[in-house]
């Protein structure tokens, strides 16, 4: 078997990117440094094709399935006997997936960047920021170890932190930032306790050891951990389902959700590659990394499909009210990676019941592409009239027909018609539900109606409609650095459902066959087209129909525009719970009562030495009263105390 | 011949420590408490003289101890009244109200 | 090596500092003998990893011993093991920022610079101490010069803060005494190892742990003992509050270790009231710093929160979380200095400290703000800084514990890095990034002297933060022979 080890240099460019741009960047390399990020990921991206095809097509197979390779590890950091953080690289079908969708669509963006940034004051900050990026989410998906996800997992965190605040001089921007950080913070804390539930028991930290432990019966790990429980849940069931809700919180799952919309504000492409393509999907591959663990347990999985099957249905309805692009296109990102949620949580391991994990990675690998070619396009777009909002914008097909080509074929992707790549996942989605789940079955085709409503609903307001006063200089789709992307994806967009998936990608790295009905495909198709038509009446030309629906909707329309007041119930909590009840009162308490008490001690000394400093009052014969005063006071306790 | 009994020396003893007490407290010229300090003294001598005479008549420690403390009270007066000019000097007063600086 | 050269050059720093004249001589000296000093602890590390890794494995090495006292026996006995040499590189790294952000300090600048040197001189006197009466004589040292600095030098209400700081300080100090003094009359003698030979009944142990602990304690700002920290930190000058915050906090924490390797069972006995403390502290430190509107006052009540870690790091009482404690005082000293840096810097330029009035410093200031940014990840345990290893590794070990009340207290204190994130993020939010104002668009960033601190500093935080085995390396033997004893303590129960 060849070596691997050449994977490591995949992170690894990326952090030099990011140290040298960081450091020299802003003086020395300020228009260069672009070109030095683009290359870097370039190479990186090389790389990944290259462990790609090794993997999938030399020697990753053996007798006909899939092995996971530890190809490099080193302990980081260690605990006690066994439990150490390790450093490592693990190569297994859906890491290698996770490698070619990172690096191919990360290239992407810092190609698409380099015109869409050019002339920014801190490009060369940005692109430091954007390897740093791609070299923690790689890092993430190679990991070894859990507490190694758990650190590139913060990492990620803080880089889409200051990517999300790059524009940190508006007020919005900031807040977004700071809301994505502290949310995710919230969630990772779920995770962290999960960490520890599972280490404790398992006795290891290591994902491999730990899936054998907890996946063998009679393990003592596993009888242990299923036997204790708190507040009536065993304890797998705990740690399940708090690493998912650390999942939950990077994957934007209900009620975690409400940072991705506002992290809109970062740079587009940074949407495009962070909350679009790869970092949300963090939640999901932490599912599927822990897999097998999960599939132990119905209760995490009823969990993860419930949460997954709301947030779709959820995004879905709040996605058709919007109107601010990006804003919709983040709701169908949390309503896309609903899918991808649920689909795991009908999945169970190995074989074909394993064709729901399947379909979940499949969907997030075609997600990946037409996702961030929406996004791509979305930035030509705003690039264009300087306006996030739809009111601005109608008959671009004009101007932009590069984009417009592309934005078309990433909605019908997303739409799943065929032979779209969105139509081969999702169908394998819909069929895992039928099988497992007629509820959710039912909820993930109406959701997938409303999908294919609101994204032509997009595109029509964007490209169609009345035509937009596009005024000020014509610069067009920009450069070509920011049409090849677009290209480029709209090629994946097409073609990456006809890659025969499910013979690499599976629950137990065996491939599995997968068959297509008519009959099962006849209902989802109709009803995306039924929805493409009723989107093309309403929102073709300008007219006053969609007011009407809106009116006819009422006070449900109002709820979805204001996003079902989630983000009101957030600010409620924080501002009227936890800083009047909680923040101040400790701030008051510390400073009245504990410094309070403090104080007192040092006034109390002082007042009784106020009071007894009269005492000395400078005047002999008075110490010479007190001095004989005390000589009988002696005398007295001597002669009759005493005695 | 009748004997003092020891009790009517400790009596006339006593008055005079407290005599000489009073006088500490309530005379505000610093003379004047030097002289009750004498008296004090002295009433503590007669009580040496005393007891030693009463109680141990083979031993003299306690007429030594007197000779000693009439010498101490000689060395005493010279400081005192040295430190009596001293303040006097500073002061334009011998009066121990005035000298009351060293306080709080 | 001679270990009394770490006391001895800081002592010919000082009188050299005394001796010379005006603010450019002064500093030189002073910057001289810190690195000079810096230097000694580099190579007190590397003979100690040489004097390791060749097979010597008594507990502490390099000692000397010579009495200095016979009645009470007082001996000048120092030595060192991995734990001290941590702190004693964290010391000498403090230092030189210290000296280094104070570099243009125009008032009585030779007064300042030697109590800086005094304060260092006491510090490391402390850490090589193995006699329980010479490590108090040099945590007294390290005391008084914190006074002045604040009294003298302060902003705001100073003289209270200093008042306040030095009458807490010595109030630990006076209950600590009354532990040593428990412990010399039970055992006599003051000498470490004989304590832990000879071994103290349990009953003697419970009656002076607490004095000796909670002594140690105030100094490491154990609730309810922390009041001292927020208006000490905020009227002392920068190098003082990252002296403060960076080493004395790490004398208390130090001492806490200490005393619990030597009376065990009482430790164990009490180890339930250490964690709910050190629960209350990192979880109300958390929400009290959350109100903050002092960049200052900000820093310094995270530190309760923080310096909270090591108490509970303690408590725990077993190896990982002790070691946890270890590396998070490091840790913290390291951060936390550099945030009393970063703050001092822009405290300097802006006049202003209230987060309110300042805003978008990053456009004016890029390499001030990044270390502020820096200082704040690392203070919210971003993996790849110092904060995140210690933090783990305190939780990885108080979750090793089953008993529900600990577990309860490790998810409390997890919860503080939500907290954490919340405050640095509101903080930073407000100071660094958002709109600029005019008066301060055109504020000049930082000095070489000022880059050179921050990077020494940063460098020192990453390299726990990358590579923790290292750390682990020097301070896990140790926290290993110190738990052989412990260790009986717990297993007798």
């Amino acid at each position: 078997m060849q070596s691997y080890s050449y994977i490591l240099w995949i992170p690894l460019l990326p952090l030099a990117t990011f140290v040298v741009l960081g450091l020299f960047g802003r003086k020395y390399l300020k228009t260069s440094s672009g070109l030095i990020g683009t290359l870097s990921l370039l190479t990186s991206c090389l790389l990944s094709f290259k462990a790609a095809k090794q993997y999938f097509f030399v020697d990753g197979k053996v007798d006909g399935i899939y092995q996971k390779i530890e190809a490099f590890k080193h302990v980081w950091l260690q605990f006690s006997p066994g439990v150490s953080i390790d450093m490592g690289i693990t190569i297994d079908p859906i890491a290698v997936m996770m490698l070619v969708v990172i690096t191919s669509v990360s290239l992407m963006v810092h190609v698409f960047s380099l015109g869409y940034m050019k002339g920014e004051d801190r490009f060369a900050t940005y692109y430091a920021f954007l390897s740093l990026f791609t070299f923690s989410m790689l890092g993430l998906v190679l990991s070894v170890n859990i507490f190694q996800i758990y650190m590139f997992w913060e990492l990620v965190g803080v880089s889409s932190f200051l990517l999300i605040g790059y524009y940190f001089y508006k007020p919005s921007a900031v807040a977004a930032s700071k809301k994505a950080f502290i949310v995710t913070r919230f969630a990772d804390l779920g995770f962290l306790i999960g960490i520890l539930v599972l280490g404790f028991y398992g006795g290891s930290l290591d994902i491999s050891t730990l899936i054998q432990k907890f996946t063998t019966v009679q393990s003592p790990e596993y009888i242990s951990i299923t036997t204790a429980s708190f507040l009536g849940m065993s304890m797998l069931t705990w740690g399940l389902t708090l690493v998912f809700v650390g999942g939950a919180g990077k994957s934007a799952m209900f009620p975690l959700h409400v940072w991705l919309p506002d992290a809109m504000e970062g740079p587009t492409p940074v949407s495009a590659l962070i909350h679009a393509a790869t970092m949300v999907v963090a939640g999901v591959y932490l599912v599927a990394r822990l897999f097998p663990v999960f599939s132990m347990d119905a209760h995490a999985l009823d969990i993860v499909t419930y949460t997954g099957v709301f947030s779709a249905l959820l995004a879905a309805v709040i996605a058709c009210t919007q109107t601010d692009i990006k804003r919709v296109l983040a709701y169908s990102t949390m309503s896309q990676i609903g899918y991808m949620m649920f689909s795991l949580g009908v999945s169970r391991y190995g074989g074909e019941a394993g064709l729901g994990y399947m379909a979940s990675m499949f969907h997030l690998f075609t997600h990946a592409f037409f996702k961030s070619l929406l996004f791509l396009g979305a930035g030509s777009v705003i690039h264009l009239v300087h306006s996030n909002e739809m009111k601005d914008m109608g008959g671009l097909r004009k101007l932009m027909p590069i984009t417009h080509i592309a934005f078309l074929i990433a909605c019908l992707a997303i739409a799943g018609v065929p032979p779209f790549a969105g139509f081969f996942s999702k169908e394998e989605i819909l069929t895992a539900a039928l099988h497992e789940n007629t509820l959710v079955y039912g909820v993930a085709l109406f959701t997938a109606a409303l999908t294919s409503f609101y994204m032509f609903r997009l595109y029509f307001s964007i490209f169609w409609n009345k035509e937009a006063d596009v005024h000020g200089e014509h610069h067009g789709e920009g450069t070509w650095t920011m049409k090849l992307p677009l290209i480029i994806l709209a090629i994946c967009s097409v073609g990456a459902g006809f890659i025969g998936f499910p013979e690499f990608v599976t629950s137990d790295g065996a491939g599995i066959e997968t068959h297509m009905d008519i009959a099962s495909m006849a209902v989802p198709v109709s009803l995306s087209i039924v929805a493409i038509i009723i989107a093309a009446i309403m929102y073709k030309n300008a007219n006053e129909k969609p007011a009407k629906v809106a009116t006819a909707f009422g006070g449900f329309y109002r709820a979805a525009y204001k996003k079902f007041y989630v983000d009101e119930v957030y600010l409620f909590i924080t501002k009227k719970i936890i800083f009047p009840l909680i923040g101040q009162p400790i701030a008051w308490a510390d400073k009245h009562m504990v410094d309070g008490f403090m104080l007192m001690l040092g006034n109390l000394t002082a007042k009784i030495s106020a009071a007894i400093k009269g005492m000395q009052s400078g005047k002999v014969q008075y110490y010479a009263l007190y001095f004989f005063g005390g000589i009988i006071a002696l005398s007295l306790l001597l002669i009759y105390i005493w005695k | 011949m009748n004997e003092v009994p020891l009790e009517h020396i400790l009596i006339v003893s006593t008055a005079l420590f407290f005599i000489g007490m009073y006088g500490l407290f309530t005379r505000r010229n610093m003379i004047t408490m030097l002289m009750s300090v004498e008296l004090m003294l002295n009433s503590v001598n007669i009580n040496f003289v005393a007891f030693n005479k009463y109680l141990y008549p083979e031993h003299l420690d306690g007429i030594f101890f007197s000779l000693f403390i009439i010498t101490i009270a000689a060395a005493e007066a010279a400081v005192a009244i040295a430190i009596i000019i001293n303040l006097y000097r500073s002061h334009r007063s011998i009066d121990v109200d005035d000298a009351a600086e060293m306080k709080f | 090596m001679n270990l009394s050269l770490l006391v001895i050059f800081p002592l010919v720093t000082a009188l050299a500092v005394l001796l010379s004249k005006g603010l450019k001589q002064v500093r030189g000296f002073a910057l001289l003998g810190s690195l000079t000093q810096l230097g000694l602890a580099g190579w007190l590390l590397k003979s100690y990893q040489a004097e390791r890794a060749s097979g010597n494995l008594t507990t502490n090495l390099f000692e000397s011993n010579t009495p200095w006292f016979t009645s009470p026996l007082i001996n000048y006995h120092i030595g060192v093991d991995g734990i001290a040499i941590a702190m004693i590189l964290l010391t000498s790294v403090v230092v030189v920022a210290g000296i280094l952000v104070s570099w243009s300090m125009e008032k009585m600048s030779k007064e300042y610079f030697f109590l800086l040197v005094l304060l260092s001189m006491g510090a490391y006197g402390f850490f090589i101490s193995l006699d329980l009466f010479t490590m108090f004589f040099f945590l007294e040292i390290a005391v008084i010069p914190k006074f002045l600095l604040i009294g003298v030098w302060g902003s705001g209400d100073k003289v209270k803060s200093a008042m306040k700081l030095a009458l807490m300080l010595m109030g630990g100090s006076a209950l600590v005494f009354v532990g040593l003094l428990g412990i010399y009359y039970n055992v006599h003698s003051f000498e470490t190892a004989e304590v832990i030979r000879v071994g103290l009944t349990s009953g003697v142990q419970k009656f002076f742990f607490p004095f000796a602990f909670i002594g140690f304690g105030i100094f490491a700002a154990m609730f309810p003992f922390h009041t001292w920290v927020p208006d000490g930190h905020a009227s002392a000058p920068t190098a003082a509050s990252m002296f403060l915050a960076g080493i004395s906090m790490k004398l208390g924490g130090y001492g806490c270790l200490r005393m619990v390797s030597l009376m065990p069972d009482a430790a164990n006995y009490y180890s339930w009231i250490i964690i709910i403390l050190a629960t209350i502290a990192i979880i109300y430190g958390a929400f009290a710093t959350m109100m903050q509107t002092d960049l200052k006052y900000i820093n310094a009540y995270s530190s309760i929160s923080h310096c909270g870690f090591v108490i509970l790091g303690i408590g725990m009482m077993n190896k990982t979380s002790m070691n946890g404690a270890v590396i998070q005082m490091v840790s913290h000293g390291l951060m936390t200095a550099l945030f009393f840096a970063a703050i001092g810097m822009i405290y300097s330029r802006t006049h202003t400290r209230m987060v309110a009035q300042l805003g978008g410093l990053l456009k004016a200031m890029p390499f001030i703000s990044t270390v502020f940014v820096i200082a704040g990840l690392c203070s919210l345990g971003l993996p790849g800084f110092s904060g995140f290893v210690a933090e783990m590794t305190v939780f990885m070990g108080s979750w090793q514990n089953p008993d529900t009340m600990y577990r309860f207290a490790t998810v409390l204190s997890g919860a503080s890095i939500v907290v954490t994130a919340v405050y640095i993020l509101r903080a930073t939010g407000r100071a660094i990034m958002g709109p600029i104002s005019d008066e301060h668009a055109l504020l000049a960033d930082a000095t070489w002297n000022e880059k050179l601190a921050s990077v020494l500093l940063i460098a020192a935080i990453l390299v726990i933060g990358i590579a923790p085995f290292l750390m682990n390396q020097l301070i896990v033997p140790s926290t290993d022979i110190l738990f052989e004893h412990i260790g009986k303590a717990i297993t007798i129960k």
